[in-house]
């Protein structure tokens, strides 16, 4: 106890009664409250990547990360009347796009895309998330390869559209010259030529893959070079018919 | 001793014998403790995320408890005739503003190293560091800001207030330009006129966006030219805000 301060003696025992009971009453009260109701909404607008920024007070790692914390509490809460997959991806774009743009290094927003959001039943709302993944890969392809090769194996194997699947894989290959771009993303196209049974494309790119000398894994090397002879001998069994 | 770090050593003494080590003490369990929760509801970068919400968070904490505790403890000398007592000593206006000055720097960069700290915890020691000096000098810029204000205006909260304005001004301002060139805005004479008033602010204001970044944490340690370019932002609008304290405080009659 302060030397400032009279014992506790002091306080009238009127005051103690009144203390006590108003503590009494606040907690009753608050426990009688029901628990929060989650109210159904849709998404609102997404706001401009600059007034993100300028909301973040320079600070645009931290309100990129808490902008996506409330799409995700926003569309994955268990009392949300809407869930994700009945969400306006349009506009669930447009949020990831302006976090995005505010903080370009972070790899959230590509995540959430490709992981939660294209992994949709409906394929229209997966083409919106693929399109995003895309469009976002263009920008910086070296950093965000991992991303567009997912949406290249969620096209091919969700959407079934190879077209798509080969159009991404494609980009993947020609705008990528990061060292730590693995062999097995720059050969997709190679693969999913072949399930298109576009053997003689399959058969050029892998040839041409394997004379750039980039294979450094002996390993691979043979398995790639099994392929081509596989390629081949189906090429010439199906000229022989 | 000199006179001035006689004056700084009191201002040290002052805020140890307060309540700032222990508000300092809670914003730092606060900030750790957010971060770490929101840190649970993330589905992926939850280190990055904790590291950017706790600096984000104890960055602007430290700035606001250093401008309260500096015009908090400058308003309350004045009233209490410390001041006149202390230029009634052989001791210049200019050499009470410097030890002033250096006494609040001495704790904004106390408060710096106190808060990068637990920064070790996400991201390399070369990052912080860089980081922590980054903070220290904007903590000591406000606490220029502060005691400037302080002197100035002479009361606590008008002092906190015109503080805190300023430095949330100076960290919004590169955002609030790039809305007033947002291609959303129409060519009106009356946009055009706020887009120069709001170019016209900027020219005042230092950018505090570009310094003690918590991209610095995130993302590897700045290059020399982006860090030393924000230490050198610092550095300037610091001197101009003591000289125009010292400016006001010679002008005034006491």
């Amino acid at each position: 106890m302060s030397a400032h301060q009279r014992p506790l003696a002091a306080v009238p025992v009127w005051l103690w009664a009144a203390f006590a009971t108003c503590l009494g009453v606040q907690i009753a009260i608050q426990a009688m409250r029901p628990p929060p109701a989650a109210t159904a909404s849709d998404l609102p607008p997404a706001p401009r990547a600059a007034a993100l920024r300028a909301a973040s007070l320079g600070e645009p790692a931290a309100i990129a990360r808490l902008a996506m914390l409330y799409l995700q509490a926003f569309d994955l809460g268990a009392g949300n009347a809407r869930p994700y997959q009945q969400l306006d991806f349009t506009v669930l774009a447009g949020w990831l796009r302006a976090i995005l743009d505010t903080d370009p290094r972070s790899a959230y927003p590509l995540f959430a895309a490709a992981r939660i959001y294209a992994e949709v039943e409906d394929p229209a709302r997966c083409r919106v998330m693929l399109a995003f993944i895309h469009r976002s890969f263009l920008q910086d392809p070296n950093r965000r390869w991992p991303w567009l090769a997912h949406a290249a194996l969620l096209a091919k194997h969700r959407l079934k559209d190879l077209q798509l699947a080969r159009r991404y894989a494609a980009d993947l290959e020609r705008l990528t010259n990061a060292p730590d771009v693995p062999m097995w993303a720059k050969q997709m196209e190679i693969f999913i030529l072949e399930d298109m049974n576009e053997l003689e494309a399959a058969k050029i790119l892998l040839g041409g893959l394997l004379e750039t000398g980039h294979l450094q894994d002996p390993a691979e090397r043979r398995f790639l070079e099994q392929k081509l002879k596989e390629l081949e001998k189906r090429l010439s069994s199906g000229s022989r018919q | 001793m000199r006179p001035e770090l006689l004056l700084a050593r009191s201002c040290v003494t002052e805020a140890r014998r307060s309540a700032l080590p222990w508000i300092a003490l809670g914003l730092l369990g606060a900030a750790l403790g957010l971060a770490a929760f929101l840190s649970q509801v993330a589905v992926t970068e939850s280190r990055e995320l904790q590291a950017a919400l706790a600096a984000a968070l104890l960055r602007a904490g430290a700035a606001f408890l250093l401008a309260a505790h500096v015009a908090a403890s400058i308003v309350r000398e004045a009233n209490d005739k410390v001041l006149e007592l202390a230029l009634a000593l052989p001791l210049s206006r200019t050499r009470y503003y410097a030890g002033k000055l250096c006494g609040f720097g001495a704790i904004g960069f106390a408060l710096a190293g106190a808060i990068s700290a637990p920064m070790l915890l996400w991201a390399s020691p070369g990052s912080v560091m860089l980081w922590g000096v980054s903070l220290g000098l904007e903590l000591l810029l406000v606490a220029a800001a502060g005691l400037f204000f302080s002197v100035t205006l002479a009361g606590v909260v008008p002092a906190i207030v015109s503080t805190v304005g300023l430095y949330f001004l100076a960290r919004a301002m590169a955002g609030i330009q790039l809305l007033a060139r947002g291609p959303l805005t129409d060519e009106s004479w009356t946009q055009a006129a706020a887009r120069g008033v709001v170019d016209a602010l900027a020219l005042l204001l230092p950018r505090l966006d570009a310094v003690t970044r918590s991209e610095w944490l995130l993302y590897g340690a700045p290059g020399a030219a982006e860090f030393g370019a924000a230490i050198g932002t610092l550095l300037i609008y610091t001197a101009l805000l003591c000289a125009a304290g010292l400016f006001d405080f010679h002008r005034r009659n006491l």
